[in-house]
């Protein structure tokens, strides 16, 4: 194609961004916003698919029915939400194979706060409560997203992912009202997880390297800084009101700009994690691993039966 | 587009009540149409969102082409006369 064509077909792609038409899998878009997409996608993907470890690890000791039933229902989520993300990814060319590959070479990323371990079942409330509140503050906005494929999916996850954080805040409201024990405990698994999920908002907006051009394409609606203060804002009369404590001295009600001034977060932990050094890096993506290679036998019995059926078919 | 080693894909319609047509919800992989029923359960009507399902082969579908838009939608467009409002009628006729 020539240029003046495809600056052309990029002024009329912008437009409709600008007039909030939807992008839909067959439209022309430009390659860096079809690369984006297919990134932010997939790492989404493999973030809920991820996301169901540090979760699993409780199922079978859940303290009761209730409990237990809850925690597998939560977790299913999970994985459906990661494939209709999978599927999404799939509409802009993606290869569904080649992107779970390079989730377990370590060349994709997932959400970092999954390689953080779940020491008590006080840490299932923790991340119903804070991880999956997280995620709702940043996937509401991408409901609205340009691209309508991804967009459909978010507004999937983000009617299932309200009983995920109420069950979460259930289970640490019921323990922060229990024994002294269960009070620790509640006020444990807190301290462990708050900081991690304020950084899954991702990096500070001067040092966010994406996020001019991923707003001007409306892949994103809010800055990181922005979702971040908004999670403050509505976590921390949370705790307060179930009678835990932030683990943040500098955490404090600024009447002026009517939100929480909070504490410094520690990024160097944040890019190390990152970076593949967390408690649980490398746990969670030899689990991944093997999964696959334990059910590749499954995955090629299926199709070499539907094959075998199809053959006597039209024979 | 790049083809997956695994299994195709098959696009998901669900009938959310009895009365309603069927609509698309999605995709997902599967080995085959009996497989593709029951994934497309649990992946898209795990809250009672419907009570029937289609899956079709992804790559049995045609769609049409967003560049013939305009030659293809845009004559519809401009015959007003296909709808009643195009029509003057007399005040004091009714039922019409
Ligand atoms: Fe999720
Ligand atoms: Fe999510
Ligand atoms: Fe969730």
């Amino acid at each position: 194609m020539k240029d003046q064509d495809i600056s052309k077909l990029e002024a009329i792609f912008q437009q409709k961004i600008d007039d909030d038409i939807k992008i839909e899998p067959n439209d022309w878009m430009p390659d860096a916003y079809r690369k984006t997409l297919i990134r932010q996608i997939s790492q989404h993907a493999h973030s809920e698919v991820v996301g169901m470890l540090p979760e699993g690890n409780w199922i079978t000791r859940a303290p009761n029915l209730r409990r237990k039933a809850v925690l597998l229902a939560k977790v299913q989520d999970e994985a459906g939400h990661g494939l209709y993300l999978y599927s999404a990814a799939e509409t802009l060319g993606a290869d569904r194979e080649k992107t779970i590959d390079d989730l377990h070479s370590g060349k994709a990323k997932y959400s970092s706060i999954f390689n953080y371990p779940t020491l008590t079942w006080a840490d299932m409330g923790a991340i119903g409560w804070l991880v999956d509140g997280a995620a709702i503050m940043n996937q509401v906005p991408l409901c609205r997203c340009s691209y309508g494929p991804y967009a459909r999916a978010m507004i999937r996850v983000c009617k299932e992912e309200s009983f995920h954080q109420r069950q979460g805040f259930e289970v640490i409201n019921k323990l922060a009202n229990g024994t002294v024990e269960q009070k620790e405990m509640a006020q444990d698994a807190l301290n462990r997880f708050w900081w991690p999920a304020l950084m899954m908002f991702g990096p500070n907006d001067d040092d966010s390297s994406h996020t001019e051009q991923s707003m001007r394409w409306k892949i994103k609606r809010n800055t990181n800084d922005e979702l971040r203060q908004m999670f403050v804002d509505v976590t921390a009369p949370q705790a307060e009101s179930i009678g835990l404590t932030v683990p943040d001295p500098l955490l404090k009600w600024n009447e002026a700009k009517e939100g929480y001034d909070f504490g410094p977060i520690d990024w160097d932990e944040f890019w190390q994690v990152v970076g593949g050094n967390g408690p649980c890096n490398k746990e969670r993506v030899d689990a991944r691993r093997k999964a696959k290679e334990d059910g590749k036998w499954v995955v090629e019995a299926a199709m070499a039966f539907a094959n075998k059926r199809n053959a006597k078919k039209t024979a | 587009m790049s083809e997956s080693k695994g299994w195709p894909l098959w696009e998901v319609f669900v009938r959310s009540k009895q009365g309603l047509n069927h609509k698309h919800v999605g995709s997902l992989r599967a080995s085959d149409a009996t497989m593709a029923i029951k994934n497309a359960r649990d992946v898209y009507t795990r809250r009672a969102e419907g009570i029937s399902i289609w899956v079709v082969p992804s790559n049995n579908i045609t769609a049409s082409d967003p560049s013939e838009e305009d030659s293809l939608f845009e004559p519809s467009q401009t015959k007003v006369y296909r709808h009643p409002t195009f029509y003057d009628v007399p005040d004091g006729i009714s039922h019409m």
